[in-house]
């Protein structure tokens, strides 16, 4: 439904091209489409005018630089402008200090505080950390037990005692966290509004009594204009250290983000990705002005197939490539980690351009046909992985029958693995004859 | 029943004072010391609807309409525009409440819930329930949410509340079955109205998406004719991705109604302006609180008037 910027722009500019320098008049039409951007992604009216302001000043005067399309050089303005006020850098909770360290975690309703804490205690137990969850909210229909299944789930400790007045919950939570030799306790707070003043009272004496080192207000990366009114009231009324940002796995533009940080100055230390305890990401501010403008998210997707694949492994699959000794079993390596990486509709639409039936495609697929693929070569011997050349009929009855395929489904993988081979010599040969091209792609595996 | 209405629209009123305020007197305080229609006047009455979500189109729309009917003023007056605006608004919302449509003929009738994750899906059944059931309806309500941690035991609070019967599955079971024998029990025990909570999800999520399907289909086979409602639940203070919501999971299941919840903070829900431009479904129901009588019928008249009131009293105007 939105297009995204840098193409809107590209029409804004058409009649610049050759013409030298940006000027306050036709960088106008091009700021309105920023902020028309800017609205569609939900920030904040104020803060989209104070940053279109931003850019203005940035912009006008420049010179339209050499082979540049202009659009792309006020996208680029627009882009640097954006990270700086998402806060540069990526940062992290404070949770040092002698334990256990008490975190507070508070928001609006059925915005992802109970889930969040769960995601929270396995980002911390992977950092050697002993996480302690304590549901303090006694208000909400089973709150309680959501949060005790969730610890139990993913092996947390997790405060048991009676559902009474939330400050005696954290109070006793903490003693019991003591007693359990946990360093981080998490504390889930009821869902309450900015502008429930008995309820912000009560968060006022949870952290009178606990004396949190952190605070994380959650925010639905879904809200509208109201993110502003939310955070300043709790920065009013309770104040916080941080933001976690959830329910990003969707296709939600986050403009929450940069209007928090404008108002607030607070930063952004998570997104949610998800309903698993899993689902959890560090915050990065460039990712985040990508998404907020619509330009696709290239940078998460090369990290995390770099993540997935050990460095040394990558140069070895490199040369391997281009001497063409890649073989099935480097393939079901491959496979397995595209796998990991994620729903393949997700990496696809970290892409700019993807178009959306594209990933509907994909997402219907569900990665099943990778998983027959996977089985295919699994039940293949090694030699028949190392040279398939050996694969003849009645060996591929065999495969399929041990895969629960069909010996066309076999023949066709075998295809497959064979035209991938021949554009892959070809893509080496190009990669020799002119290392650029395909740019930050260079270290994707398998490309 | 005059008080019973009387008493809805003063708790409609009491849950969007915050918006009609906001609306309200800035409108008064845009067109106050104004002697001509200036671009500063118009911008700043389109900037009091951007911040109540409407979206950029939407806003201009309304606008311009203004723009238009400035015309035949003479200067700017605050009524004038008043009224300008809540014509605008309420044509925006379709003009006319529509009621939910509860006559399953010979069975009972079917309601789907459904909705993005923590919009308030189960809340609004618990708060429907006690409704219907205080109508004299024999309620059954069906925890189609086998997913999400404790999401049968919080139904189960709200039916107990209600003081109506829930179906529940094994936690993990499929949904589709789960609702499968809760239709089953509602025909056996002769239910009016049989309300179907399901597990949150993205509309993204195909895979979950077909989940939901599946779940419709269900509900297709075992009652002809069912489901007599599908409704989206949308938190009211989620931005332009309603849009996005509403459009997603009417092409996949064909949603007969909106609820709008969450409306007692500060958020305005504007956007369902915008859902209305593009899909022609209406808001049904609005969520004013977490208590069990917290839920109202949807009129776009008073929602209007409560966003753009021409009389707002001193005593309100000063919040
Ligand atoms: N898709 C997705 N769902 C999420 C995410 N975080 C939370 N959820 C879901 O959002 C819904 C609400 O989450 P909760 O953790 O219960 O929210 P809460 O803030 O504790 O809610 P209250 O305690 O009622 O105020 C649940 O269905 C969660 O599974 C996320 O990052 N992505
Ligand atoms: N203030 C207010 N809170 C509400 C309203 N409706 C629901 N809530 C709260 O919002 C939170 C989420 O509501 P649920 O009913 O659990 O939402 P859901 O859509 O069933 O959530 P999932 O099943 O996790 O997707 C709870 O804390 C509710 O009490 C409302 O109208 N006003
Ligand atoms: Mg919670
Ligand atoms: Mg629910």
């Amino acid at each position: 439904m939105f297009e995204d910027l840098s193409s809107r722009l590209e029409g804004v500019f058409k009649s610049l091209r050759g013409r030298g320098v940006l000027t306050e008049d036709n960088v106008r039409e091009a700021l309105r489409e920023i902020r028309r951007a800017l609205l569609e992604a939900d920030v904040h009216y104020k803060v989209a005018k104070d940053f279109v302001k931003r850019v203005e000043e940035r912009a006008v005067g420049q010179e339209v630089l050499k082979g540049i399309h202009p659009g792309q050089q006020v996208v680029k303005v627009v882009h640097d402008e954006m990270v700086q006020l998402l806060g540069g850098t990526v940062a992290e909770p404070n949770i040092t200090g002698s334990p256990p360290v008490p975190v507070m975690v508070v928001g609006l309703q059925g915005s992802g505080k109970t889930t969040t804490c769960a995601k929270l205690a396995n980002w911390l137990k992977k950092k050697g950390r002993r996480p302690y969850l304590v549901p303090a909210d006694p208000y909400r229909p089973a709150a309680r037990d959501q949060l005790i299944k969730l610890a139990q789930a993913n092996g947390h400790a997790v405060y048991e005692g009676p559902e009474e007045d939330p400050v005696e919950i954290c109070r006793r939570g903490m003693q019991e966290a003591v007693r359990a030799a946990a360093d981080v306790v998490l504390l889930d707070t009821a869902g309450r509004l900015h502008v429930d003043d008995e309820l912000m009272e009560e968060l006022r004496q949870v952290r009178a009594t606990v004396k949190p080192h952190e605070i994380l207000l959650v925010v639905d990366g879904m809200i509208g204009q109201d993110s502003v009114n939310v955070a300043e009231q709790f920065r009013e009324k309770l104040g916080f250290d941080g933001v976690v940002l959830t329910k990003m796995d969707g296709d939600a533009r986050g403009g929450a983000a940069l209007s928090i940080r404008h108002v607030t100055g607070v930063p952004i230390k998570f997104l949610g990705v998800g309903e698993s305890a899993d689902a959890l990401e560090p915050f990065h501010p460039d990712r985040m002005a990508s998404r907020i403008l619509n330009m696709g998210d290239v940078l998460t997707l090369v990290e995390r197939a770099q993540e997935s694949v050990e460095e040394g492994e990558a140069e070895e699959l490199q040369k391997k490539l281009r001497k063409n000794e890649f073989t099935l079993e480097d393939f079901r390596t491959q496979l397995r980690r595209l796998k990991k990486m994620g729903p393949l509709s997700q990496i696809m639409g970290m892409l700019p351009g993807v178009p959306k039936d594209a990933l509907q495609e994909v997402e219907k697929d569900g990665g099943k046909s990778l998983t027959r693929v996977e089985a295919i070569i699994s039940s293949m011997t090694p030699a028949e992985r190392t040279k398939p050349s050996i694969l003849d009929g009645s060996r591929r009855r065999r495969i399929a029958r041990g895969s629960g395929t069909s010996v066309q489904e076999v023949n066709q993988l075998l295809k497959q693995f064979g035209d991938m081979r021949k554009m892959m010599k070809q893509m080496g040969r190009m990669k020799k004859g002119k290392g650029k091209g395909r740019g930050r792609f260079a270290r994707f595996p398998g490309m | 029943m005059i008080g019973k209405i009387g008493r809805g629209f003063t708790r409609l009123r009491d849950g969007l004072r915050k918006t009609r305020n906001q609306l309200g007197d800035g409108v008064r305080s845009i067109v106050k010391g104004r002697s001509s229609f200036d671009e500063g006047m118009w911008e700043e009455i389109e900037e009091l609807l951007l911040r109540s979500d409407t979206g950029a189109a939407v806003a201009e729309e309304i606008v311009d309409e203004l723009r238009l009917a400035s015309g035949r003023w003479g200067k700017p007056d605050a009524e004038q525009v008043f009224s300008q605006l809540r014509e605008s608004i309420a044509t925006r919302l379709g003009g006319e409440p529509v009621p939910l449509q509860l006559d399953g003929g010979e069975g009972p009738a079917v309601v789907l819930v459904i909705g993005v994750n923590g919009a308030g899906k189960t809340t609004s059944i618990g708060k429907l329930a006690a409704r219907l059931s205080g109508e004299g309806k024999r309620v059954l309500v069906v925890a189609g949410d086998t997913y999400r941690m404790a999401a049968m035991e919080q139904l189960a609070v709200w039916a107990d509340r209600a003081d109506v019967p829930i179906v529940k599955g094994k936690e993990g079971a499929d949904a589709a079955a789960v609702v499968w024998d809760g239709l089953e029990a509602g025909v056996r025990r002769g239910s009016d109205v049989i309300l179907v909570d399901t597990a949150g999800r993205l509309h993204t999520k195909s895979g979950l998406m077909d989940e939901l399907v599946k779940v419709r289909r269900v509900i297709e086979k075992r009652l002809p004719g069912a489901p007599h409602e599908v409704l989206l639940v949308l938190d009211g203070t989620t931005g332009q991705n309603a849009i996005q919501q509403a459009r997603v999971f009417g092409e996949s299941l064909g949603v007969t109604g909106l609820v709008l919840a969450k409306l007692d903070g500060t958020a305005k829900g504007g956007v369902v302006m915008a859902i209305r431009r593009e899909l022609d479904v209406p808001v049904k129901l609005i969520g004013v609180g977490e208590k069990l009588e917290d839920l109202q019928d949807f009129d776009p008249a008073a929602f209007a008037e409560a966003l753009a009131p021409s009389d707002a009293t001193p005593s309100e105007a000063q919040e």
